[in-house]
Parts: structure tokens; C-alpha cells; sequence
């Protein structure tokens, strides 16, 4: 399979393994996916569906003995997916903003926030001392943060969540990538504050034409922030296509169910459609399909092959019959 | 037994078959303990009954025939002929039953206070941390000596040395139970807060079935590894003691008396009569000490 | 229908200053967190009263007061009748309260480790000396598991399976009243579904009353028949399901709705709400929400707002009556 030229970032048949003193397990199973450069990509899934995992082994920060098996990760061209040590380390400061779930642990309590926005600039990009200044000082009004001029000088403990937030947001960006990933950036946060940090990550990715890989548990940020969406299952690609498209029409049978299981804002009372049973454990992963179990329309070809493969840059589920549901 | 528990040993043993330290420690746990529980069936002599001793044998070399009687001693004798190796064995019997009730005393008092202090709080919980603090600013064997000294001046002449071991393994004893109440106290209070007990409480549990049905349960993995330690360090503790003549009288000696006799002899010439029941103490403490180690690895999911 | 619950004017303050020592040396006063403010509500039996909020506002506590877990500094509880604070008679506090029972919001720590799963669902009706032969068994396949699970232990079921787990230990006692603090928040959404139809499910078959605490306004919508808003402690709106969701009056609940992601919000480039919750130790004067208010006027900084009815709605807002405009 070719990558896609364009692309800003690129995965290829992606495969991480984890050796265990039973088996190897297989978190993340022949993902391929492209980025474009101002596109944001939705990854959604339930728990120890992968997302993470996934998101994880693009930049480099796989733990042991987590790692990647096989498959290729392509940043603006580069491959990356063999880097280790110190170049992917400068690879992910210069090229890759990281936004995290918890914002505490992505500053260091023991600097001021301005120590932190310069110490990454001055290392990627080369500027003085004073420009360095200048450019935190930028940063950190570009995402809101009021009166920047002197709370650059303040520490994490300081601020609000909220604020924390878009402190590691403007820490994310001020060596200005091309990709970012945010794992979960908002599920710490209030509803309100929530809103106010989706709306500032779409309106600086759109701004800067970063690409963005969004991974989140919740629908509802999916359909507001995301242009493409993934919907991943057992570690495997179930669907991938454009947010609107996916959402509004699923084609995968799981998909279909998530769907149906979200409590919709504009709906009543009435019974949720719900996927009975649970994702199998990554120990105990089903022969054939990975969702067969829970399937109702499942068949014989589903309980013996391996569910088609997903192509990047394709709307369309990996189900052996998403046709046929539709007929 | 239950699913739960075979699970979870399961993990443990399996670490426990990687650990080659666990399983040789371990093995010479065993032995040791055994000897010393089956001292009289072993010991080829019994070194208390004067019937069997023959001043005669006093100063036997190690595996050497008495100059005088002709017999043979493994280990040699002392200066009253009793055969080394034998008043090691029960020496060991002293020892070990000393430290094994000094921490289960520890144990339970600490124990007890720590779930008490977690649990209820408030005054309750500042007067026990805070005795628990002043008696971390003594060292153990100072809390030890001064029990000892206490007990000795209250107890008639002739109950003295019945009343010694006891006396030393309260002394251990109560210079030990802070590290469990410490721990227990911390464990407690993070399960306190969980919504299991909550769920208890709202019910209407009693607190006293809460900390020991709900709670004693979950804060016991922490304790079995300070168990582990403090023996090791009680077995030494009751030595120091007994060495420095404030433990185990010479007529019930332990491995620390037999080092304070042997030391008498040890510029004389009779080297075996220190360095054996040393080696012994050395050996019993560093294997439990070991396993203690290995045990807290094994238990501590965030090293696992 | 009658009122299974009155909560009465609930007020409760938390100390929360630095021990007093440091208080002596550092000459700080003591500091007090008001968690409710007069809160004022009333659940009728066998429906659904939601309780929303964000963090802070204080809706976990008021559960812990109703269920009995925390006594409030000021007002009452009454449940059928019996003030669960000031009656005298004990029997009828115990009577009362083995009609309460509360599911919370995170599975792994809501079930003792060490426990088997039998002994976890039967120890409410254990604790008051009932017989509980099969009561387990009967219980787990009424939550849609097996009777052969009883004998296991919480470690071997997935978070779904264990809030099913709380759910059979709530129901063992026969209650009447089960405050559910954010059952769901911390399960997928399949499987988030799955809990939610099944509570739906015993409610019309065993004639429950739920409290449905929690911050997500879809889940709420789904479940509640009643909704109250809280902000800082302090209920500013209530209404019926319908009319809070399609006609909120208070700029607070607008503004909340306004936030809330939206499964068809494509691309939806809303104003985000500004500022965030205040700190509840110094609270704002007047109406505590007048510094993010879009409407706010002089008058809101300085003379808190009551709560009223304006229509279907009780409102705690100066300008409930133009404030959808």
C-alpha cells in the first residue's frame, strides 16, 4: 500500500505487540490511516479498544515491552516508525505537540510556565533569548490566557484546569509542529470549559494547518471538533470515514450500536439500542471478526476470516457484509 | 480455596520460581526453622541437663577427639563441655521463638492502633501518631533496655529468669509496632475513603465490623512484608540484647548469649565458640531478611 | 403521587483551613467552604429527579446527606415523612433508612476486592440479621448475570458488569429511594447504555424512586422525569425534564446546554461559554454566577436571587422572565 504524498502524517498496516509471559497480545492490529495538514482526525473507542495505544506508538512513546511489530508511521515524508532515543526525542519536540488527558503532568511543577514555553522554543527553533520571550509571551495569548505578560512568570499550581490546559496547548505549539496529538484533552475538564478548548484547538489548527489526531471516548466532541473520524474496535479499524458521514449514517455493525447507545441531547425517554456483551479482552480475542460475538448479523464467513482490511482515505467499514445490511 | 486467592498467589509464586534469592533464602528459612523446632530429636546432646555434661569435654576442637574423653564434637564445646553445635540448636529455638512473638506482638498492637488512627481520626488519631512519633525518636534498642530495666527492677529475684524472655519479647515488641501502625494507618486511610466502605457504612455497619471485615483485609499485603523484615530484625535485636547481658539468661540461651560467652574465649584461642553461633545469626537473618525483600518486590504491583 | 423526599432549606459548610497551628502562625482566619447553600427540592415516588452540575456545585454531597452518609449543617431531610436527622425514635430512622440505598460512581472501588460477589450483594440484608438464602442468586440474574457468578470475586468482571454488581447489592434491601451519584460516568458508552436500560428496567418493575446525580446533560435528559440544576451549591433552576431542556430560563442552564457537545453539532462553531466556576471558598457577591453572566445587571451583584416560579419553572434569576430573549 502507498502512503499518501500529501499527507502530513502517514500510517501503514501499523501493528504493536506486547509479550507477555502467556502470549503476545495485539493492542494495536494493522491500523492505517492518513492525516492531512489542518485536518483533524477523530479516533474514538472504548476502553482498551487501542486508540491510545495507537496514538502512543506514532510518536515514540510506546512503554516496554509495548512495541511497534510492524507497519510504517510517515511524518511529512520521513519515516519514523524506526526512530529511537535522541532523534525521535527532538523529532517530537520540533514536529509533535502533545496535549494529554491530565495537564498536570504534562508541566513540570517546579518551573514557571515561562521557563517551560522558553526552554522548548530556544531547543527547536533558532531564536534569541528575547525572541524566545517574545514568542512565549504570543503563545500564550494566542490561546487565550489573560494578561500573559505576567503570568508568564507563574507556576502550574496557579492556574485553573482549565487554564492548564491551554498552558500545555501553547506549550504544544510554540515549536510550532505539524502534528499534534491530544489524548483525551478535555475529559478532566467541566462541560463549559470543555467547550472553550475544542473551539480553540479547531480554530489554531485551522490557522496553522496542523494536523490534529483527536483521541476521545466522548461522540459528542467527536461530531463537534473532527473532520474524519476512526472508530476503533479490539485494536482494529472498524470504520473510517468523514465525522458527518459516520455518525449520521454508520456502516459498521458496531458503529451502528454505538450510535445507537449514545443518549441523544435532542431525544426523550425512550430506550437505547445497546450492544450486548463486552469488547473481548486482548487475551481472548475472538477467531475470525474481533466483533463477531457481539454481532447480530454475523455469519459463518465473519467466525472463520479476519474482517476485511480498511484502506486509508476510504469511507467504508471493515464488515465482510456492509453491503448486504443495507439492501 | 478461592478463586481470588489462587490468582493472586499464582502471580506471586510465579515470581517466587523466577527468583532463585527467594527460593535458596526461603530453603534456608525452612531448615533453620525446622532444626530449631525439632532441636531435642536432632541435637545429638542436651546441653541443659547437667547429667549430660562432662567438664571434662570443656574446649573440645571441632571435629577433633578430646584430648581426655575421646569424643568427637562437630562444632566443638564450651568451656563446660556442652557440645556447641547442640546449644546452637536451641539457641536458635530461643531466638526464633522470641522474634516470632515479638512481631506477632508488634503486629497486633500496631496493627490494631494504625486501623483505629485511620479509621475514626481525629484526637484519637493524633494521640496515637504522635506517641508513635516520640517513640521513633528512640532507638529500638534504647525502648528495649529501658523495659528491660523496668521489668527487671519490679520482678522478684528468683522469677527473673522465668519472666526474661517475656520481658524481652514485650521489649521487642513494643519498639517495633510503629512502622505497622504507620503503614496500616496510611492504607487505612485511602480505603476509608473508597465507596465500598461508604456503601458499608450507608447500610448502617458498625465501625468496628467496618475496620476489621472491610478494610483489616485490604491493608493486609503492606504487613505481611514489614512482618517479614521486622523478624529478621527482632531475631537481631533479641542478640544485641541478649549480648549486651539484658536478654535471654545463660540458663535459657539464645544465639546472642552463646555470642556473649563465646566472645570471652575468642582471644584465648577457642574461635569456634563465637564464630559458629555468629555465622548461625548471620545466616538465619539474612535469608529472612531476603525473603522480607523479595516479598515486597513480589507484592508491589508498581515494581511487578 | 405522593413525596417520597423533601429536602428542606439544605445547607452544609466544610472546614476547610489549614490545621491551627498554621493558622496561628500564618494569621489566616479559618476558611469555609459553603458545598450547599439552601437547597430546596422535593422528589415525588416512583420518578426520576436528575440532579446536574459541574464540578463543585455540590451534587455529590447532597446525595451523601440524603443517603445519610454526611450530616448537613443546616435544614432537613425528610423522607416519608421522617426528618433523618432530628427524629427521636431510632426505629424509625433505621425503618427509613433500610428504604435507602445508593449506587456510585466508580465500579472498582465500590466493591470490596476481598469479598466474594454473594456476600457483597447480601450484606445490606445480612447486616439487619434477614435471611438471605438465594437472595444472591436471584439478584444477579435480575441484573443480567449469572447465578453462577455469585462465588466469584469483583477483580473477574468488567466495569459494566460490576456497576450490575452495586445495582443487585441496592435492590437487595428492598428500597424504595436509590441515589445513583454518576452511575454512568465512568463506563463506555455501550456499555454505559446497557446499565442505563437495565436501571430503567427495575424501576418500572420494582417501583423505584431514583436521585440521578451527575455533570452529563445527554445522560440527565435520557433518564430524568425532574431536573434540578446546581451552581456553587445553589439550585438555580428546576422544571420537568421537557421544559428545562426546551426552555431554559436560567442564563446559567443556557449556557450549559449551549456547551454541551452535541452528537449533530458538525462543525458547529458556537461562542464558547467564558470564564470558568469561580472559587467556592470566596464566592461572588449577589447572584454567584453574575461574572459570567451574559444579561447581568447592577442589581445582580449585590442582592442574591430567590428561587421562584416563573411559569412550570422554579428560577433563581432576577431576569427569568426576559432572559430567553
Amino acid at each position: 500500500m502507498n502512503r499518501n504524498s500529501e499527507a502530513t502524517l502517514s500510517v501503514r498496516d501499523l501493528i504493536v505487540d506486547i509479550p507477555t509471559r502467556h502470549s503476545v497480545l495485539r493492542p494495536v492490529d494493522r491500523v492505517s490511516f492518513d492525516i492531512a495538514p489542518g485536518e483533524i482526525l477523530g479516533v474514538v473507542g472504548e476502553s482498551g479498544a487501542g486508540k491510545s495505544m495507537t496514538g502512543n506508538a506514532v510518536i515514540g512513546l510506546l512503554t516496554r515491552p509495548a512495541h511497534i511489530a510492524s507497519g510504517e508511521i510517515w511524518l511529512n515524508g520521513d519515516r519514523i516508525d524506526h526512530l529511537q532515543g535522541e532523534p525521535m526525542r527532538r523529532l517530537r519536540g520540533k514536529q509533535i505537540g502533545m496535549v494529554f488527558q491530565d495537564p498536570l503532568t504534562s508541566l513540570n511543577p517546579l518551573l514557571t510556565i515561562g521557563d517551560q514555553l522558553r526552554e522548548t522554543i530556544l531547543e527547536h527553533l533558532d531564536v534569541s533569548k528575547d525572541e524566545a520571550h517574545q514568542r512565549a509571551i504570543d503563545g500564550l495569548k494566542e490561546v487565550g490566557i489573560p494578561a500573559a505578560e505576567e503570568r508568564i512568570d507563574a507556576y502550574p499550581h496557579q492556574f485553573s484546569g482549565g487554564m492548564r490546559q491551554r498552558v500545555v496547548i501553547a506549550l504544544a505549539l510554540c515549536a510550532e509542529p505539524s502534528f499534534i496529538i491530544a489524548d483525551e484533552p478535555t475529559t478532566a475538564l467541566d462541560v463549559s470549559v470543555q467547550a472553550q478548548i475544542i473551539a480553540l484547538l479547531r480554530r489554531l489548527c485551522r490557522e496553522r494547518q496542523t494536523a490534529v489526531m483527536l483521541i476521545t471516548h466522548d461522540m459528542g466532541v467527536i461530531a463537534e471538533a473532527t473532520d474524519r473520524v476512526a472508530v476503533m474496535y479490539a485494536g482494529r479499524l472498524a470504520e473510517l470515514g468523514p465525522t458527518k458521514d459516520v455518525l449520521t449514517d454508520p456502516k459498521h455493525p458496531y458503529s451502528i450500536g454505538l450510535m445507537g447507545s449514545t443518549p441523544l441531547a435532542s431525544a426523550g425517554k425512550e430506550r437505547l439500542t445497546q450492544i450486548e456483551g463486552a469488547m473481548p479482552r486482548l487475551d481472548s480475542l475472538p477467531d475470525g471478526c474481533a466483533f463477531h460475538p457481539r454481532c447480530e448479523h454475523a455469519r459463518e464467513r465473519c467466525r472463520q476470516n479476519p474482517e476485511p482490511r480498511l484502506e486509508a482515505y476510504q469511507n467504508r467499514a471493515a464488515c465482510w457484509f456492509v453491503e448486504d445490511l443495507y439492501l | 480455596m478461592s478463586a481470588l486467592i489462587l490468582a493472586w498467589h499464582s502471580d506471586v509464586a510465579w515470581s517466587f520460581r523466577r527468583s532463585p534469592v527467594a527460593v535458596v533464602s526461603l530453603m534456608v528459612v525452612l531448615i533453620l526453622v525446622l532444626a530449631a523446632v525439632f532441636a531435642p530429636l536432632i541435637a545429638p546432646y542436651n546441653p541443659f541437663d547437667p547429667a549430660s555434661l562432662n567438664l571434662m569435654n570443656g574446649f573440645s576442637k571441632p571435629m577433633e577427639p578430646n584430648a581426655f574423653t575421646g569424643d568427637t564434637f562437630w562444632l566443638g564445646t564450651d568451656d563446660q563441655g556442652r557440645d556447641v553445635f547442640s546449644t546452637i540448636l536451641y539457641g536458635m529455638r530461643i531466638s526464633l521463638f522470641v522474634g516470632f512473638t515479638a512481631v506477632l506482638f508488634a503486629l497486633v498492637l500496631g496493627v490494631t492502633l494504625g486501623l483505629v488512627a485511620g479509621y475514626v481520626g481525629g484526637w484519637t488519631e493524633t494521640i496515637i501518631m504522635r506517641i508513635a512519633d516520640v517513640q521513633l525518636t528512640f532507638p529500638a534498642i534504647l525502648v528495649a533496655m529501658l523495659i528491660f530495666g523496668i521489668a527487671k527492677g519490679v520482678t522478684p529475684v528468683e522469677h527473673r529468669d522465668e519472666v526474661a524472655i517475656w520481658v524481652l519479647i514485650i521489649a521487642i515488641g513494643l519498639s517495633d509496632w510503629v512502622q505497622f501502625a504507620r503503614v496500616v494507618r496510611g492504607a487505612t486511610l485511602v480505603e476509608r475513603n473508597k465507596e465500598y466502605v461508604m456503601a458499608a457504612k450507608l447500610i448502617g455497619r458498625k465501625p468496628g465490623a467496618i475496620m476489621l471485615r472491610h478494610i483489616l483485609p485490604n491493608v493486609l499485603s503492606p504487613v505481611l512484608v514489614i512482618a517479614t523484615i521486622s523478624l529478621a530484625l527482632a531475631i537481631i535485636a533479641e542478640a544485641t540484647l541478649s549480648f549486651l547481658g539484658v536478654g535471654a539468661p545463660p540458663t535459657q540461651p539464645s544465639l546472642g548469649t552463646l555470642i556473649r560467652i563465646g566472645q570471652g574465649f575468642l582471644f584465648s584461642g577457642e574461635w569456634w565458640i563465637i564464630l559458629f553461633p555468629a555465622v548461625t545469626l548471620l545466616v538465619l537473618a539474612l535469608s529472612v531478611n531476603l525473603l522480607g525483600d523479595w516479598l515486597r518486590d513480589a507484592l508491589n504491583p508498581k515494581l511487578r | 403521587m405522593s413525596i417520597l423526599v423533601a429536602v428542606r432549606n439544605l445547607t452544609r459548610i466544610f472546614d476547610v483551613s489549614k490545621p491551627w497551628l498554621n493558622r496561628l502562625i500564618e494569621r489566616r482566619d479559618k476558611a469555609l467552604l459553603t458545598a450547599v447553600n439552601k437547597v430546596d427540592f422535593e422528589i415525588e415516588e416512583r420518578t426520576v429527579y436528575g440532579l446536574v452540575g459541574e464540578s463543585g456545585s455540590g451534587k455529590s454531597t447532597i446525595g451523601k446527606i440524603i443517603v445519610g452518609l454526611l450530616p448537613p449543617s443546616a435544614g432537613a431531610v425528610e423522607i416519608e415523612g421522617v426528618d433523618l436527622y432530628r427524629e427521636e425514635d431510632d426505629a424509625k430512622v433505621d425503618a427509613v433508612r433500610s428504604d435507602i440505598q445508593m449506587i456510585f460512581q466508580d465500579p472498582y472501588a465500590s466493591l470490596n476486592p476481598r469479598w466474594k460477589v454473594a456476600s457483597i450483594i447480601t450484606e445490606p440484608v445480612a447486616a439487619r440479621g434477614g435471611d438471605t438464602t438465594d437472595m444472591a442468586e436471584k439478584l444477579l440474574e435480575q441484573v443480567g448475570l449469572s447465578a453462577r457468578d455469585a462465588g466469584k470475586y469483583p477483580h473477574e468482571f468488567s466495569g459494566g458488569q460490576r456497576q450490575r454488581i452495586c445495582i443487585a447489592r441496592a435492590l437487595a434491601s428492598e428500597p424504595r429511594l436509590i441515589v445513583c451519584d454518576e452511575p454512568t460516568s465512568a463506563l463506555d458508552v455501550s456499555v454505559q447504555a446497557q446499565v442505563l436500560n437495565l436501571m430503567s428496567d427495575l424501576q418500572d418493575e420494582f417501583g423505584l424512586t431514583y436521585l440521578f446525580i451527575s455533570h452529563d446533560l445527554t445522560v440527565v435528559r435520557h433518564m430524568a422525569d425532574k431536573v434540578g440544576v446546581l451552581y456553587l451549591g445553589q439550585l438555580v433552576e428546576e422544571a420537568d425534564r421537557d421544559t428545562l431542556f426546551d426552555a431554559p430560563l436560567h442564563p446559567y442552564t443556557q449556557m450549559l446546554l449551549e456547551a454541551a457537545p452535541k452528537l449533530d453539532g458538525f462543525g458547529r462553531e458556537a461562542t464558547p461559554p467564558e470564564g470558568e466556576i469561580p472559587d467556592p471558598i470566596n464566592p461572588p457577591s449577589g447572584c454567584v454566577f453574575h461574572p459570567r453572566c451574559p444579561i447581568a445587571v447592577e442589581r445582580c451583584k449585590v442582592d442574591p436571587p430567590e428561587l421562584r416560579g416563573v411559569g412550570k419553572t422554579r428560577v433563581a434569576c432576577h431576569l427569568a422572565e426576559t432572559s430567553r430573549d
